[in-house]
């Protein structure tokens, strides 16, 4: 089966040609089967190939392609690597993936034939890149799928082209992730001088060679780039601003892909991590910074996604506290059930506004619990999942992380419990403000809502359930012992460090998991009690003034690197190159100009002078080449 | 005789060409001093030839060692005679349509 792992990536592509050039002539029924259907085959394909590398004993396998550069004796070639890790990552992609499709069959149904063709060749290009990325066996291939997404994210935040806010939004995402980039490819860059090779096995395995600081520095630029494409401090501020893009995109880059690129990224190469433990504690203290600051921010929005935009940010930063303490397998045990319930998250808010009429702000809505009952009910389970409440799976996978955090340092630990805290608040306003109350928007609206067709409501079914059960891969060791399914099924991908070996005592892991649910059970009941009654609809003041302008981080940005470029950028264009280039350029034509206005002169039409130049010019030629050699014994003669 | 006294006097008779011919305004003058030059090219010709062939003198070929130069030398002055020709029925429909054979009167291309 693994043999066939091309056709993952394959089908996908199939469909974006096919969705992409036949977006004017096929019809809408037939594009979203087409759109569809390549990725639940993807999916088959997936789950075959994860049935067999479940099995014992199986080893990873590179999949030979061809050669992508061949220079003599230097080549890197395009294959593809199966192992534990990719092809837990391809049953998320394509899984969630296909799901998300579903979905936006529905959802983006009023759109244009010629638009939902675009739309659906963009979704497949996406999860294109984003197979690309997971299953590439060298660090070229997985920067190709890198920038892949990038650009897919790109075009789908921008899909609305007509508004140039969106177009704003899609050239902020387009920017930041290309700042990552950067970072990325020095580190390839720099691996490839070391190594003189990219792929994964032959990287790892001479990893010894590099030197204290080649590692570090390696991967601090691969941090980089997992910072802009998974929307950590300080290049997080594109992630909320991509809600421009129709909300089955937004669930496909917060769940799917994309944004858990970087934490794919630094699990694959969690070998150079755990020999650099100056770049593990920045990568710990930048996610768990993340994580806060997104959720005090998260408290205070008012736009459905927003919020949830945030709550990504946030768990994003989750994901890396746990890379940065070792917790690799949490990190990406937190990457799957995050997958589960923020895609549900999003798909039911997606259901929302389908049913509210694009109207996102919670402030307008309350009540819809009696009108949509199944997307109330599985957005509560993804909400209880979020907020880590036993026994959804959110619980377990952020207990994992919390619990590597108190053993690597116990403030770590405190800030990431109190951010719990906040979470479970502010997903919890969130469902307050949206389902219960009383209905706050117009009579039209209220005279519209509906349940979602059921394209819409069976993804968020069946993804309400794997919220639910999702957990159950990972139970810790304090419930059961050996059952940690998913750390036992990555092992032979992930380095034990020395902080993951040793497992708490039971007593001290039931307490910490006891404080963490007990905040945010507090948390929950907080909100419940507050909001339900009374909704938050006045504009907030003072700390949460700052709190709903994002800590002001955008005008920052704005302030101090924006403005400053764009004035460096006018004084370029008015200055350097209106008076230097252009007076360069100018000034050769003059001068040429000028000359030729001169030396016309010359031709005065006298043949007499013509004549005398020539033969001017033949006695000059003459001593030049006879006496071109010594002309100073010539000079001397003169000169005497 | 020695060869300098040939060659002195073919540049001089060369420079009285040149400077006849930057000089002058009369085209029949400049022609003669072209033909002046050509002159002076054909006695270095033919001085060269004979001196050159100094050794042959007194063997059996003396008759006609260095003869080939001269031969050059008959060739140049048909294609001058022939040039002549041209050149002065040149200077002639120059004169029928200037009433002048003063050649910085046709100083321009056109008309």
């Amino acid at each position: 089966m693994s043999k066939l792992v091309y056709l993952v990536p394959l089908f996908p592509l199939i469909g974006f040609l096919i969705n992409g050039l036949g977006r004017k002539s096929l019809s809408k029924s037939l594009i979203g089967v087409i759109g569809s259907g390549v990725i639940l085959a993807s999916f088959a394909v997936s789950l075959g190939i994860f049935f067999e590398v479940k099995q014992d004993g199986f080893q990873p396998q590179i999949i030979h392609l061809f050669d992508f550069i061949k220079v003599e004796n230097f080549t890197i070639p395009f294959s593809f690597q199966v192992d534990q890790l990719s092809s837990l990552f391809l049953l998320i992609i394509t899984g969630v993936g296909f799901l998300i499709h579903l979905y936006s069959t529905s959802y983006m149904h009023n759109e244009e034939t010629q638009h939902y063709g675009r739309y659906f060749a963009y979704l497949n290009l996406f999860v294109f890149s984003m197979l690309l990325l997971v299953l590439g066996a060298n660090y070229l291939i997985m920067f190709i799928g890198w920038e892949g997404v990038g650009l897919c994210s790109y075009l789908l935040i921008g899909y609305w082209f007509k508004n140039n806010n969106y177009n704003y939004a899609a050239r902020k995402a387009f920017v930041m992730n290309r700042i990552g980039d950067v970072g990325f490819l020095l580190a390839v860059f720099w691996i490839l001088s070391k190594l003189g090779t990219l792929s994964y096995n032959e990287v790892f395995a001479n990893a010894s060679a590099f030197s204290a600081f080649d590692v570090t520095a390696i991967t601090m630029l691969l941090f980089v780039g997992a910072m802009g494409k998974s929307a950590q401090i300080p290049l997080y501020t594109w992630l909320p601003d991509a809600m421009a893009g129709p909300t089955p995109v937004s669930a496909l880059i917060h769940a799917a892909t994309m944004v858990t690129a970087g934490i794919y990224m630094i699990v694959r190469s969690n070998v150079l991590y755990t020999m650099a433990p100056t770049t593990q504690a920045v990568v710990a203290v930048v996610g768990l910074a993340t994580a806060f600051l997104a959720a005090t921010i998260a408290l205070k929005q008012n736009d459905i996604k927003k919020v949830l935009a945030y709550s990504t940010v946030s768990q994003l930063g989750y994901m890396f506290l746990g890379l940065g303490v070792g917790a690799y397998t949490g990190a990406v045990f937190h990457v799957m059930t995050h997958a589960f319930f923020k895609a549900l998250l999003f798909l039911g808010a997606g259901s929302v506004i389908h049913a509210m009429g694009n109207e996102q702000d919670i402030r307008m809505m309350g009540g819809l619990k009696k009108y949509m009952p199944i997307t109330h009910i599985t957005f509560l389970l993804a909400c209880l999942a979020i907020s880590g409440i036993p026994p959804f799976s959110g619980f377990f996978s952020k207990d994992e992380i919390l619990a590597a955090a108190y053993e690597h340092n116990k403030v770590l630990w405190l800030i990431g419990a109190i951010t719990a805290g906040l979470t479970a608040f502010y997903m919890f306003r969130l469902y307050v403000m949206t389902f219960m109350g009383q209905f706050r928007g117009t009579h039209e609206q209220e005279h519209h809502l509906h349940e979602s067709p059921s394209a819409m409501t069976i993804p968020l079914i069946i993804l309400a359930i794997l919220s639910v059960v999702g957990g159950f891969v990972g139970i810790p060791e304090a419930f059961a012992h050996n059952a940690h399914a998913l750390e036992h099924f990555l092992s032979p991908v992930i380095v034990k460090s020395t902080e993951t070996v040793h497992h708490l005592d039971t007593g001290t892991e039931y307490m910490l998991m006891a404080i963490s649910v007990g905040l945010a059970i507090v948390a929950i009941i907080y909100a419940w009690t507050r909001f339900s009654k009374k909704p938050e609809i006045a504009e907030p003041e003072g700390a949460g003034k700052f709190l709903a302008n994002k800590w002001y981080i955008d005008e920052l940005y704005d302030r101090v690197i924006a403005n400053p470029l764009v004035a460096l950028g006018g004084f370029l264009k008015n200055v350097v190159e209106k008076s230097g280039i252009d007076g360069i350029v100018n000034g050769v034509g003059r001068g040429v100009n000028y000359a030729g206005r001169q030396i016309r002169l010359m031709q005065s039409g006298q043949v007499g002078n013509y004549i005398l130049l020539m033969v001017l010019s033949m006695v000059l030629m003459i001593i030049l080449v006879f006496y071109g050699n010594n002309l100073n014994p010539l000079l001397n003669y003169f000169s005497k | 005789m020695p060869i300098t006294y040939y060659i002195v006097l073919s540049i001089v008779l060369f420079c009285i060409g040149v400077v006849g011919v930057l000089t002058r305004r009369n085209a029949i003058i400049i022609f003669m001093s072209i033909e002046l030059m050509l002159n002076a090219a054909n006695l270095l010709l033919v001085a060269f030839s004979k001196m050159h062939n100094n050794s042959a003198i007194g063997t059996a070929n003396a008759a006609t060692a260095g003869i080939d130069g001269q031969l050059f030398v008959f060739f140049i002055m048909v294609v001058a005679a022939a040039e002549v020709c041209v050149g002065l029925s040149i200077i002639v429909m120059m004169y029928r349509n200037t009433h002048s054979v003063d050649v910085n009167f046709l100083n321009r291309l056109k008309n």
